[in-house]
Formats: C-alpha cells, structure tokens, sequence
C-alpha cells in the first residue's frame, strides 16, 4: 500500500514545484505593498503603474511587432524547409540542410547573438546593410532560430499525414502547386498555426540574442524587464509576469483547441 | 493566417505563379530547397565561420574593436601569431579553465537532480490512465509556454533574504535568521533544474509509455524484486530517454547566461556569464569568439549522444 501512494505523491510534488513559483508571482502583483512577499493587502496600484510607465509599454508594442514579424517569416521558411526534408526526395545538400535546421536548437543562446551581431558588423562594413542595428536586425535573428522548431513542427506532421491524398490530386490532373495550396496546406494548416504560436512565443521570450543584435533604442521587452530585475524583485513587474501568463494561457488553451477540432485528418 | 487558402480558386492562378517561377529559372522544387538553405547558409553558417574569424583576429580599440584579419595579401604568418594569442589567452587566464569547469560541473549535477525528480513524474503520466495523460503532459509542457525570464524571476521572489521561503520559515519560528539562498551556486541549480524539466519529462515519457508492462510482469514472475526489475528492465529500456532528456537539460545549462546571472552570486563562474561580460564590459571580441569556440568544442560530445538517442528513439517507433 505505501509503494502504491509513493509515486503519486512525488508525483504532486513535482507538478507544485512547477507551479508554485509562478502561482506567487500572479498572487503578489496584487498585493499592495511594495515588498513583493510580504501580503498586506489587495491592489491593482502595479497594473495601473505598469500602463503609465512609457518605456515598457513601448517595449512591449516593438517585442510583439517583432514576434509577430519573425514568427510569420520563420513559419514560411520553416514550411519550406519541411516539405523540402519529407516530400522532395533526394538532393544534393539534403543532409547539409538536415544538419543546419537542428543546429541553432542546440546551439547555445550566446553563441548564437555573437555569431549573428559578428555577421551584422562585416556586413554593415562590407554592404552598408543593415545599417545600424534594431528591428531589422532583431527579425533577422529571431526567424533564424525560430524557423528550426517551426521545421521540428511541420515536419513531423507532414511525415504523419496519409500521402494517398497528394497522390489522389495528382492523379486527377492537379499540379504540384494546385496539390500543395488544396490538399497539403489544410490539412497541415494546424501545424502551422502551433508552430507559428510556438515562434511568437520563443521571440517575445528571448533576451540574450536581441541583446546582442539590438541597437540603441530597440530594447526589446526582455531587456528592459532584465535591467529591471537584475537590481531586485519589483511589483510591477509581478503585474507584466501576471499579464503575460494569462496571455499566454489563454493562447495555448486557443491552440490546444484548433488542434483537437480536426484530429482525424491525418 | 493561411486557412483562406483553402477554398478552391481558379487553376490559373498557380499556373500563373509556376511560370513566373519558370521565367526565373528557377522550378518550384529549386525554389522550395532554396529559399531555406540560403537564409541558413547567410544567417547561421557563415555567422560562425565569422566568429572564427575574429577568434583568430587581434583586438583592437575602435569600430569595431577587432583588426582586421588580413588585408588583401598579407603574409600568413602574422594570421598564425594572432591565431595563439586570443586562445593562449583562454590557457593562461586561470579565471576561464575555471569558468569552463564550473559550467560542466553545474550542468552535470542540474542534470542528475533534474532527471531523478523527472523521472518518478514521467513514470507516473505514462503509468496513468490514457485519458488523463494528455492533460498531465500539458501540465507539465505548460510553465514552458511561459516567459524564461519570468520563471527566474519568480525564484528570486522564493528565494530572497525577504522571500517567501525565509518569510514563512521565521513566521513559524523554525528559523530566526533569514537563510542565505539567492546569490548562491544552489539557487543556480534550482533555478536549472526548475527552467528545463519539461525537457527532461517530455523524452522520459516518450520511452516509458512504450515500455511494454508484460515485462515488467515476467520479471515479477521470476520471482524478481520491484527494484531488481526496475535496474534490469526498465531502466535499460528507457536510456535513450534518459540519454537525450539529460542532454536536453546538459547543453543549454553549459550556455546559460540568464539564471547564473539573476540567481548565482558573484563568484558563480559559468561561461555564458563570461563571454556576456567579456562581450559587453570589456568589449574584446576577438576573445569572445575564442571562449564561444571553445564552448562549442566542449558541446560537440553531448550533442552526438543527443543524435544517437534520438536516432534510437526514432528506429524504435518504426
């Protein structure tokens, strides 16, 4: 009997691990007090100090531009890079590609921002582009290692999906790129939309490579809760961790949903 | 975003884009094994042979602050010299021997106190009903969704002199003093093991659903002990699980910047922290070139035993 409860009771305990922290996080961004610990009573004084202070809500606005502009960008490579490894057969450089698009996902972070800002500097020196380094250079380096789990995620769904269909269209008259926007695209569209949510995610998360690639004047979100952090706890950010939790809570229940609405079609 | 697609539209539009295409010279399928490999090519391979380049450059004060390499036709001896100097720097500076050692040696424990708590939880998912599986793999995949940085964040608030922990433990009296626990190394593999779990969990459970229970019940049979089983059959059975869950967890600690720096003290040597530093503070980069090329040397093993695991997962499922 007591070999039978151990387990579910490490168990318990590893999921409160996982949880506490940040179950007291959202707790404390309500607290009225400045210490981040000690309750003293209920507030929403750190939501409201969160929306007057400037430079993290413009931040915010350029971290969710760039999310959005890498992820989009990284889920059309990725895409491309998948088909290419599941539905082109042999070519040359095929393991070469195989090889590059899992690299950056074990490649650490700092390695990843200096190689990228090195690439940025000769460039600028060589081509005069990009000049300086902000937004654009943000993109560049967020869809690089974004598009590498984008390709994990679509392509582990079109080596799922039954090619019975594509051949089907195929017989019947379609050409390839008919095939690919009919047959293929809807019915991968939710790998699409999980890997592009996945993306998003990695780029408004990501704080080591944006430092190293971002000028001044480009201080993505992470960066500026870093700086704010680095000196101590702070209330307000308790308040953005509390927004960004339910963000994001709210948009992986929306994914889990979309792809639970068409299980079958594989 | 790309479901308007899906209906049906006229055959000329896709005729039309394949003869464009066409007239460029370039066929869909050029075009689809293109379009990736150059932006790979451009944004990921030559990055790091630049960063080989300038591991072999010497500083310089200026923009930017390394010289250059070799002009057009210079003498390859003068590469040579500058080759030794960034990486007999690396030798000679007992501070990065130490930082390197340090890493591996965080890494290793995050790792093994990582796997020992993830496994139990992976036994349990894949040991519970099927239906309550996904929702227990969502659990776990969950706090990943949310932001790195914040879940760091949150363990400051845990750990602090004034945190959570020393709060409640002096409110019950079991404690007078606050314990010092932020700014330590133990805070560092709190704070490792916290951020990668699920990456340990997820590949655990991935080779322990599979396991087939009718062996774990003939070695009960044979009159095998509950841990006799455990070391001889399923411990076996899962290690390409354990393999690439430990380095999963292994090689993004040797890297990390974030949680030495937030959660480590000072003296909490890892590399990451020291190429940040040596990049931003000091603004050398030729030398944090030759501390990343390194890094890389050392990740190179860990991330074969990764392909080898995954690849034996792979085969398995086949």
């Amino acid at each position: 009997m007591r070999r039978g409860l151990a387990l579910p009771i490490i168990a318990v305990l590893g999921f409160a691990f996982l949880y506490a922290p940040i179950i007291s996080l959202v707790v404390f961004s309500f607290n009225e007090s400045r210490l981040v610990t000690v309750w003293t009573g209920f507030s929403l004084q750190w939501y409201a100090a969160l929306f007057q202070d400037s430079q993290i809500v413009s931040a915010a606005i350029l971290s969710l531009q760039i999310a959005a502009t890498s992820a989009t960008i990284a889920t059309v490579l990725g895409t491309l890079a998948g088909l290419a490894l599941t539905r082109l057969g042999r070519f040359r450089g095929k393991t070469a590609l195989t090889g590059m698009v899992s690299a950056p996902l074990v490649m650490p972070e700092v390695i990843t921002g200096l190689s990228l800002l090195l690439l940025f500097v000769a460039m600028e020196a060589t081509f005069g582009w990009p000049s300086g380094r902000g937004f654009t250079t943000i993109v560049l380096a967020h869809t690089t290692f974004c598009m590498a789990y984008v390709t994990v995620v679509v392509r582990s769904r079109l080596i799922d999906m039954d090619r019975s269909l594509d051949e089907a269209a195929m017989d019947l008259g379609a050409t390839p790129l008919r095939v690919f926007f009919d047959i293929t695209l809807p019915i991968i569209s939710p790998a699409l939309i999980s890997g592009w949510l996945l993306a998003f995610t990695l780029s408004l998360d990501d704080l080591v490579i944006a430092s190293f690639v971002s000028g001044p004047g480009s201080s993505t979100l992470p960066m500026v809760i870093f700086s704010k952090i680095r000196l101590g706890v702070s209330p307000d950010v308790n308040a953005l961790a509390t927004i960004i939790i339910v963000v994001v809570a709210i948009g992986v229940a929306g994914a889990t949903w979309f792809g639970m609405r068409k299980p079958k079609n594989r | 975003m790309s479901t308007g697609v899906v209906q049906p539209r006229p055959g000329r539009i896709w005729g039309f884009i394949a003869n464009a295409l066409r007239r460029m010279g370039l066929s869909g399928r050029t075009a689809i094994i293109l379009a990736p490999t150059l932006w790979l090519v451009i944004f990921f391979l030559i990055p790091l042979i630049v960063v080989f380049k300038i591991a072999l450059s010497a500083f310089a004060m200026g923009r930017p602050p390394y010289l250059p390499m070799f002009e057009w036709g210079a003498d390859e001896s003068l590469t040579i010299t500058l080759h030794f100097s960034n990486f007999l720097f690396l030798v000679r500076d007992s501070l990065y021997a130490n930082a390197y050692i340090n890493s591996v040696r965080i890494a290793a424990i995050s790792t093994i106190i990582a796997l020992v708590i993830a496994y139990p939880m992976a036994w349990f998912i894949a040991r519970s009903e099927e239906k309550h599986r996904n929702l227990l793999l969502m659990l776990v995949i969950l706090p990943f969704w949310t932001s790195f940085l914040l879940r760091v964040y949150a363990w400051m608030g845990f750990l602090g002199r004034n945190g959570i922990i020393n709060n409640t433990l002096m409110g019950l009296g079991i404690i007078d003093e606050p314990l010092v626990m932020l700014q330590t190394e133990g805070a560092v593999f709190v704070g490792i093991v916290y951020t990668y779990l699920p990456f340990m969990v997820l590949p655990l459970y991935t080779a322990l659903v599979k396991l087939d229970q009718s062996l774990i019940e003939a070695s009960a049979d044979l009159g095998a002990r509950p841990f006799v089983t455990f070391l001889t059959v399923i411990l076996p059975l899962s290690l390409p699980g354990i393999i690439a869950g430990s380095m999963l967890v292994f090689i993004p600690a040797i890297g990390e910047f974030v949680i030495p720096s937030l959660l480590g003290g000072a003296d909490t040597l890892m590399i990451g922290r020291v190429l940040w530093d040596e990049f931003f503070a000091n603004r050398d980069w030729p030398v944090a070139s030759a501390v990343a090329i390194v890094m890389l040397i050392i990740l190179i093993i860990p991330i074969m035993l990764l392909s080898i695991a995954q690849n034996a997962v792979v085969e398995k499922n086949q």
